[in-house]
């Protein structure tokens, strides 16, 4: 079976908010409609986003990490929100575990909202219909699109390849290894929802340095360093041919 | 949790209009054994006339909850997984039966289909009621359990919550059903009365009990589960969005401590105390004590099902740090 998602490596996002913009735009001018932008010009524009990138500060100052966290629905494996729609508009694709809100049948009636830990759901105030990520399934499918375009386009926009895009059921897709390789994570665990996404966490990144490294050895630019000349003496084939 | 009037409107609406109908169906019962004495006057078809009437006014607030009522028939299609779509299911039902029992009573057209042994002869009317017995307690347990099975919302978490839906519905009911017989000189008023009292004290019991276990509850879920960053000191620096979102309008209120305490302390007394008090004290000759008791319970069991959402801490809350 097969299980999209996102691993997000937290160590390499550097909170530029170019997921959060991609994702407006690849979706409000998608088949699905317009996302709501409420006052956008304004002091407090607001709206409905799929992707959030939140920020925060750890630790004590001055030793302090700022850690940008990307917040999208995680297309859980045992997804809370879907049973409790009463219409059946909330639903997971067997094929691909993607979590999609049928926006024809929704009600708008909030309750998969209140089921979801995360809030990783948001009513469109306009459409009166709830909307979430959709891991741009009208997207990864698009024949029309060149094979490597055919991806979320936050993970394509993302500057620092700090999203990865794969099928974490397959152990060697790109999204798998590295979710075993760096220690992937899961939101909230204690709740067992199972997030299919996953976060790659913060690592420590040190090199030794050492002070020949800084400086080579056989630096050729450095004049006292230079290995012994030639005698200029003798005679070198330049002396004996002419041309 | 914000709390959403369309649904206080609902769930107090129907609480009441469920115990209206097991109030004047369980009299007619026990006058039938013989327990209570036969009534002069049998309003049982208006009083059911009148739990339709609530049901019918619950149904139509539930709609202003919806982003798209004209879709709202689509909501009985999930029963097998979802509570809400039960009671979507349970509401008309319960409806259509209490309206065949009031409307075979009022045209007193109610034939006999057959009789339990020889003293008790079941009517269309009350073999309706049954099913609506049926449908009513159903529905008590699917409006309850709507909030009682979101495993994440932990002060809803709990069977106290069907519990507290099932008798406080019965009491506001019973209460109703006094001022009803009050005014009827109906011979059932100290079977309501009582009832009622009894109702609300166990009421009151047990979502006192609620409450002192909420009060107990501490979350599972912290900022570094929720952001899987394992150290003890994070400040939240943005929460992606300038001027708020779904998220913080939704599920994150801003009343202070004060206010939350006044209205605790006030719904236990509107709902709860004044109600039997009032009850305790008011005799068939003082009908307008008894209008009072059901308008006070009423307004205080607004006040517990606004202070139920209040109470409800949803886990999203924590990525909004800066604001809850």
């Amino acid at each position: 079976m097969t299980q999209l998602a996102l691993v997000i490596d937290l160590n390499t996002c550097v909170g530029c908010h170019a997921c959060v913009t991609s994702c407006k735009e690849w979706n409000t001018s998608g088949e699905a409609g317009p996302m709501v932008d409420r006052n956008p010009y304004g002091a407090e524009p607001t709206g409905t986003f799929f992707n959030r990138v939140q920020s925060f500060e750890v630790g004590e100052f001055p030793h302090t990490q700022t850690v940008h966290f990307p917040k999208s629905c995680l297309h859980c494996e045992d997804p809370p929100c879907v049973p409790v729609c009463p219409t059946g508009a909330s639903y997971k694709r067997p094929e691909d575990g993607i979590v999609l809100v049928d926006y024809d049948k929704c009600i708008g009636c909030e309750y998969c909202s209140w089921a979801c830990p995360y809030g990783a759901r948001e009513i469109d105030e306009q459409q009166k219909v709830m909307k979430k990520c959709t891991l741009c399934v009208d997207r990864i499918y698009d024949e029309s699109l060149p094979e490597q375009e055919r991806k979320p386009v936050c993970v394509l926009s993302c500057p620092t390849s700090a999203r990865i895009y794969g099928d974490i059921h397959d152990p060697e897709s790109e999204a798998s290894r590295a979710i075993n390789e760096a220690g992937g994570y899961q939101l909230m665990p204690e709740w067992s929802t199972s997030p299919a996404n996953h976060y790659l966490p913060r690592r420590r990144v040190k090199i030794a340095i050492h002070e020949e490294d800084l400086q080579r050895a056989d630096n050729p630019l450095r004049k006292e360093d230079r290995g012994p000349r030639a005698p200029t003496t003798r005679t070198t084939l330049d002396d004996s041919t002419s041309w | 949790m914000k709390p959403a009037i369309s649904v206080l409107l609902l769930t107090t609406l129907i609480g009441a209009g469920q115990g209206l109908f097991l109030a004047y169906y369980s009299a007619e019962w026990l006058v039938l054994l013989n327990i209570l004495p036969l009534t002069q006057s049998d309003y049982g078809g208006e009083a059911a006339g009148l739990s339709f009437l609530l049901l019918a006014a619950g149904l139509l607030a539930s709609f202003f909850h919806l982003g798209h009522p004209e879709r709202a028939w689509r909501a009985a299609a999930m029963w097998r997984s979802s509570w809400l779509s039960r009671e979507v299911i349970a509401l008309p039902a319960a409806m259509a039966l209490i309206l065949a029992y009031a409307l075979t009573k009022l045209t007193e057209n109610d034939p006999l289909v057959f009789s339990l042994g020889s003293r008790i002869p079941l009517s269309v009317s009350m073999l309706a009621g049954f099913g609506a017995v049926l449908a009513v307690c159903a529905l008590f347990v699917c409006t309850a359990m709507i909030y009682a099975c979101l495993r994440f919302l932990r002060q809803w978490h709990s069977p106290l919550t069907v519990l507290n839906f099932i008798l406080m519905g019965c009491a506001s009911g019973f209460t109703l059903a006094t001022v009803l017989a009050a005014f009827t000189e109906d011979t059932s008023l100290g079977y309501f009365s009582g009832m009622a009292i009894f109702l609300t004290i166990a009421a009151l019991l047990s979502r006192y009990a609620s409450l002192s276990r909420n009060r107990r509850l501490r979350s599972p879920s912290s900022l570094q589960s929720a952001i899987g960053v394992h150290h003890p000191s994070i400040r939240q620096l943005a929460q992606g969005a300038m001027g708020g979102s779904f998220n913080t309008r939704a599920f994150i209120h801003n009343y202070g401590t004060a206010l939350l305490r006044l209205v605790r302390r006030g719904f236990i007394l509107l709902a709860f105390v004044a109600p039997v008090v009032l009850l305790l004290v008011a005799s068939p000759a003082t009908p307008s004590l008894l209008v009072i008791a059901f308008a006070l319970q009423y307004i205080g069991l607004l006040a517990e099902r606004w202070y139920f959402f209040i109470e409800a801490e949803h886990p999203q809350n924590i990525y909004y740090q800066m604001i809850s």
